[in-house]
């Protein structure tokens, strides 16, 4: 036997997988894996920085990601340490102890999104309380475009962001019905909304403690109906000797 | 090897995957003859790539392209190696694919060459395989794993003596 010809003989193919792990591990590709959402299956992508994308799980979601982000996609389980987190993020709208991947938006961007995560769930506020969140007050349409490529929709709560007369407004993942369908899920009531900003309804006081909100504000929808009072403008409820929720910082 | 150097260092991006189709056959199997263990080897074949992708990405071009890619890779899976039992269990496996069956690539009396193998001190099974199984010169083996070539050289000799008693004692 020829010994070194036969060590010569001793590879064989490279195992099932290796690529696409190498993909995965150096972020050049991004995994993705299917959840279950209040709208429905939804596809979640990630990478080493955190999650990347969530979208709608339809035939067109890959080809979506590719042009959108530059990346291929690769069928995976999520990184261990904070897969048993997208659940409940998804569920909570809160991105909480789940690293977000927001590269592929300005840094400005990056900072609305994460001011509009603030958000509690059950509440919506307009772009202009985001814009005075980043410190940016007049940025109101830039904010609107940021909130529109939010690239986290569901775990970066971009649906709890409403028009500045208090309609619900335009929603990117799937359409405005399912803003509508997220809104009614977390309890924020869209046809109380709906009906408030019809009558141009913006903010609402407690006339025990004279204190004024937003109207989805939990300081606000706990007080007694017969207390709330319902203001069309700051300067109006400012004027009846109300002052702003330092929980809600109405705009 | 060249015109990889000089792919790499125009687009890292687009390039990267071509070494590990180019590379990633004849590093996992050199680890995995010297480990004797194919999950150990297909986990270092990994950690192997994405550190030298990390370290790609803060090298200017100048310095890409004066890496030897495939000793390079070498060191780093060697170096690599040296920590991995220690670190086993702290190492975060990074994802876990979906719907990869487990079928075990293995050759035509790897096992047996395995057993062989085994009766080598770690620095003749290192230079025996990196040289006959990988196919790599005295010098990159040297660099690799920094030693000698002298004494790289008297490696493979003992190791294939050792391999060639091996054999007799089988028959």
């Amino acid at each position: 036997m020829n010994i070194e010809s036969a060590l010569a003989r001793l590879i064989g193919e490279l195992p099932e997988g290796t690529t696409e792990a190498v993909a995965l591990g150096t972020g050049l590709a991004d995994g993705f894996d299917y959840y279950d959402s209040a709208i429905g299956t939804v596809a979640v992508t990630f990478n080493p920085e955190g999650v990347s994308s969530v979208d709608v799980a339809d035939v067109g979601f890959e080809e979506r990601f590719g042009e959108r982000f530059g990346r291929t996609l690769i069928r995976a389980e999520a990184p261990s340490a904070w897969s048993r987190y997208i659940p409940d993020s998804l569920e909570a709208g809160r991105p909480g102890k789940l690293p977000v991947d927001l590269r592929s938006v300005t840094p400005f961007q990056a900072d609305v999104l994460r001011h509009t995560a603030t958000i509690p769930k059950g509440e919506v506020r307009p772009y202009a309380w985001v814009a005075h969140e980043v410190d940016r007050p007049r940025a109101v349409r830039a904010v609107g475009s940021a909130v529109a490529r939010n690239p986290i929709p569901l775990i970066i709560p971009c649906h709890r962001v409403v028009r500045a007369d208090g309609h619900i407004g335009n929603y990117s993942l799937g359409g405005p019905h399912n803003k509508h369908d997220l809104l009614e899920h977390e309890g924020a009531r869209p046809e109380r909304l709906e009906r408030l900003a019809s009558s141009h309804v913006r903010l609402q006081g407690n006339a025990s403690t004279a204190i004024y909100c937003h109207p989805t504000c939990h300081a606000i929808t706990r007080s007694k109906s017969a207390n709330v009072i319902d203001f069309h403008s700051r300067d109006e409820a400012e004027a009846s000797g109300f002052r702003a929720c330092e929980l809600c910082r109405p705009r | 090897m060249d015109e990889l150097g000089n792919a790499l260092a125009t687009d890292l991006d687009g390039s990267f995957q071509t070494v590990v189709e180019h590379m990633g056959t004849r590093l996992y199997w050199g680890l995995r003859r010297m480990s004797g263990d194919a999950q150990e080897a297909e986990d270092l074949t990994q950690e192997t790539f994405i550190r030298a992708y990390k370290a790609l990405c803060v090298y200017d071009g100048a310095r890409i392209r004066s890496i030897r890619l495939e000793p390079w890779l070498w060191t780093i899976a060697l170096n690599l190696g040296r920590n991995h039992l220690r670190n086993r269990s702290r190492r975060p496996t990074y994802v876990e694919l979906i719907d990869t069956g487990t079928h075990d690539p293995e050759v035509v009396d790897g096992v047996a060459w395995d057993r062989r193998l085994s009766n080598l001190n770690s620095y003749q099974r290192k230079a025996v395989v990196l040289r006959h199984v990988v196919g790599l010169g005295i010098a990159e083996i040297a660099a690799a794993t920094g030693r000698p070539q002298g004494t790289v050289k008297a490696d493979i000799h003992r190791g294939l003596a050792r391999l060639k008693q091996a054999i007799e004692e089988e028959s």
